[in-house]
Parts: C-alpha cells; structure tokens; sequence
C-alpha cells in the first residue's frame, strides 16, 4: 500500500504537491529541499515483482528511505518518486528491462521525512527457469557532476 | 578418473597448504579420487573451466556467473562471516580527504583480483574516475599495493578489506583508507560442477557438519575459517544478479 505523506513525519519547511502515479494512483507528496548524502561504500538494494511491487529491501535501502522496513515491503516502488523525478525516466527504465535488458540512470528519491538522496541505479531482470521472477536495484554514489548535470537536464524533460 | 578441484588464484597464499590438507580430507570423507590444480592467474583457471576440466571450485563471486549461467555449475557452501569488501587507502601524507578531491590521471594500483577491482572502481566512481581515466599500477600482491602507496608510485591503491586488516601494523600506520566497502553479500563460494552433482547433497552435508568433528575443525582451521554455511540455489543467484548490477 501506499499512503499520502504525512504532516507530522516531516522534518524542515515541505512543498505539497499531488503526483499522479501508475494505475491512478494520487498521491500527496510533501518534501523539502534537505538533502541527505549518500553513505561511502554502501550499496542500497532492493528487489521487487514483475508489477514493481518492493520484495526485499537491505538495510542501507531502509535507513536511506526512512521508512521501516514493513513500510516498504508490499508498497509499489513509486513510494520513493520525487516530484522533480522526470516521468520520461521512469517510462525508459520499465520500457528497457521489460524487454529483459539492463537500465542505468541517476535518480532523485524522496525519503519519508520530505528529504531527498542521489542514487546512480541500475535495474536488472531477475531471470528465472527463462522467466523474469521480478526486478532487482542497485544504487550506488553517483559523481557529483552528473548529479549536477541532471539537476540541469531533468526540469528540461517535463 | 579422479575428479578436479581449484581455488580462485585470489586467496591468501598463507593458506595454501590449507587447501591441500582440506582437500585430503574430502577425499576421505567422500571416498573419490579428487585432484586438486592451483593455478596461479585467472586466465589459465578460466581455460580450464572453458575446457570443462574442473568440478569443484572456490569461486571468487566474479566467475560464479559464468560457472552457474554458462557452466551449470551450483553453489555447495560460503566460509561463515566472510564477505570480500574492498578498500581504498593513500598514503597518510596524501592530503585526499575524500574520493571526490581525486583527479584525472591519479595512479591506482591494484591487483588482477577481479571483484575487488570492480568494487574499488565503484568506490572512486563518485570522484569521476574510471577505467578511461586513471594510470593503472598493476601490482601481484596487495603487500606491493602497499609498497607502491608508501614509495610514492602510486596515489591510490584498491585492497580486498581483508588483506588491508592483515597488512603489518608498520605499515598501516603509514597508509590512511578513504573508503571501505560494506556490502556483506559478495562472498567467494565453493561450488560443484555437472560431472559431480549427485553427490552435492552429501558433499554439502560433510562441509556443514565440518565444525562439529575435531578433524574438520583442524582442517578448517589450516584454511583460516571457522566453519561453513550453506549457500541456496536463490542466495547465489541473487548474488549473481547483483554482480550484474556492478559490471557497468
Ligand atoms: C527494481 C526497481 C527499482 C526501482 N527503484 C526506484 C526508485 O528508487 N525510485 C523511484 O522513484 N522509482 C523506482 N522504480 C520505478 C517505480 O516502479 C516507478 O515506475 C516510478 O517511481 C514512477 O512511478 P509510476 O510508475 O507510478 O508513475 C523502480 C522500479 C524497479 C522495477
């Protein structure tokens, strides 16, 4: 499941704005201009179904989303989608695994708290007996200056 | 025909005869003929697994794809606690605080071990280093990797974490790590080829029980673990997918 943000859960001054996910999903997004680096060395993981419903998620996934780990698993994955996330990135990464290849790209996600983290993120089939079983995501710190690139490109792709 | 057993050329050579006494004892137990080859690089290991010589392995978690998705290889057990982690060291005089200060053109030296390349590279990424960009030092040891950070040839050097943890206390004092990895689910595995896959079950029953009888806990011993855990067909495939993640 996925729920509107809360008030209470945010730290700092927040924006509001309601973002039409997949299957009419509406969602309140309430996030702020903080943001948390990414930790040296880690790596954030997370599995999820074929429908990018989240499967399994490591711990530097739960400490970096802010949420609990019971909060995650069994929510669609556009729980972390940042409003400043262009759709277009998301419709190439389904588009690119969906015909069973690699996607890469970098991501702003949005934490429970309203904040947000840079991820450089790779996106794979889990291929099964010849079957794709689901998704897998690995995050990694991505360079500053791509990171600086897209904050220049991604208003551009609305 | 006795059947052929190899270990990754990136293990502690302090363990060399470890892997011989280990492999004495599984032929004991299991009763079959098994011939252990060490090989000292990955390109003549990998030409035997192309040439379907081998059927028994301590994979490092790089050539666990290929042995799983090419070979029909399958996972028997991890050594218990153990995950390769890398690290990324200067020297103590390098004024480098932070990966992202590094340039263009700075020397990293490393050795041919092949997932502690990829995870160090994956470490210097965010400071816009890559293959394209930096004086490889190619070094045999991690001990010269050292050596290297210390006389000066190198800026940056790439350690498995282990093998940093093991360097002389002289020597680290002189060096200073800028990164380590915490990712805890690459591990090397022991895994078993076709030609020997009846017997996977009961092999992978001896190796779990190891700790429990003196001999095996002396065996274990000599290969410096303290036991063996079991490693699923899924947990390997996991691994194997995350892997993939990283290759690019
Ligand atoms: C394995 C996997 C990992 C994903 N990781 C993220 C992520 O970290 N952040 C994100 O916003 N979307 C991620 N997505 C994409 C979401 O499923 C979703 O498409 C996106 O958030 C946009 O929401 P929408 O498709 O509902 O419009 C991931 C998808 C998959 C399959």
């Amino acid at each position: 499941m996925i729920y509107d943000m809360k008030p209470e859960d945010i730290i700092g001054e927040y924006k509001e704005v309601t973002l039409q996910l997949y299957r009419s999903i509406a969602r309140k997004i309430l996030y702020t201009e903080i943001e948390t680096p990414y930790p040296d060395g880690k790596l954030i993981v997370s599995t999820t179904d074929p429908d990018g419903v989240i499967t399994h998620v490591n711990q530097s996934f739960i400490d970096m989303s802010g949420y609990m780990e019971e909060e995650l698993v069994g929510a669609p994955h556009s729980i972390l989608r940042h409003p400043d996330m262009p759709p277009a990135a998301f419709k190439d990464l389904w588009d690119t695994v969906k015909k069973g290849e690699k996607w890469q790209g970098f991501v702003k996600n949005l934490r429970k708290d309203g904040g947000y983290y840079w991820v450089k993120a790779t996106v794979i089939p889990n291929v099964r007996n010849g079957k794709v079983v689901g998704y897998t995501s690995v995050r990694r710190k991505p360079s500053r200056t791509k990171v600086e690139e897209c904050i220049k490109l991604y208003p551009t792709l609305f | 025909m006795a059947f052929m057993f190899t270990v990754s050329p990136d293990f502690t050579p302090d363990h060399l005869s470890g892997w011989y006494i280990f492999n004495t004892w599984l032929q004991k137990q299991t009763g079959e003929g098994i011939h252990l080859e060490m090989y000292d690089d990955f390109n003549s290991q990998r030409q035997a697994i192309k040439d379907d010589k081998v059927d028994l392995i301590y994979a490092n978690p790089f050539d666990a794809a290929m042995l799983v998705r090419e070979k029909g290889f399958l996972p028997l057990v991890k050594a218990d606690g153990t995950a390769d982690e890398a690290i990324i060291a200067v020297n103590a005089d390098n004024k480098v605080e932070d990966v992202a200060h590094l340039s263009p053109g700075v020397k990293v030296a490393y050795t041919d071990d092949p997932d502690v390349k990829m995870m160090g590279m994956i470490m210097l990424e965010p400071g816009d280093l890559d293959a394209t960009n930096i004086v490889p030092v190619i070094s045999d040891t991690y001990v010269l990797v050292a050596k290297h950070l210390l006389k000066g040839e190198a800026d940056v050097g790439i350690f498995l974490a282990e093998a940093y943890d093991d360097l002389s206390s002289v020597i680290k004092k002189q060096l200073r790590i800028l990164v380590r990895s915490q990712i805890s689910v690459i591990h090397h595995a022991l895994m078993i080829g076709p030609n020997l896959q009846h017997k996977r079950e009961e092999i992978q029953q001896m190796l779990l029980n190891m700790n429990n009888e003196d001999k095996g806990q002396g065996v274990l011993k000599s290969l410096g673990f303290s036991g063996w855990g079991k490693v699923d067909d899924e947990e390997m495939e996991f691994m194997i997918d995350l892997m993939d993640t990283l290759v690019m």
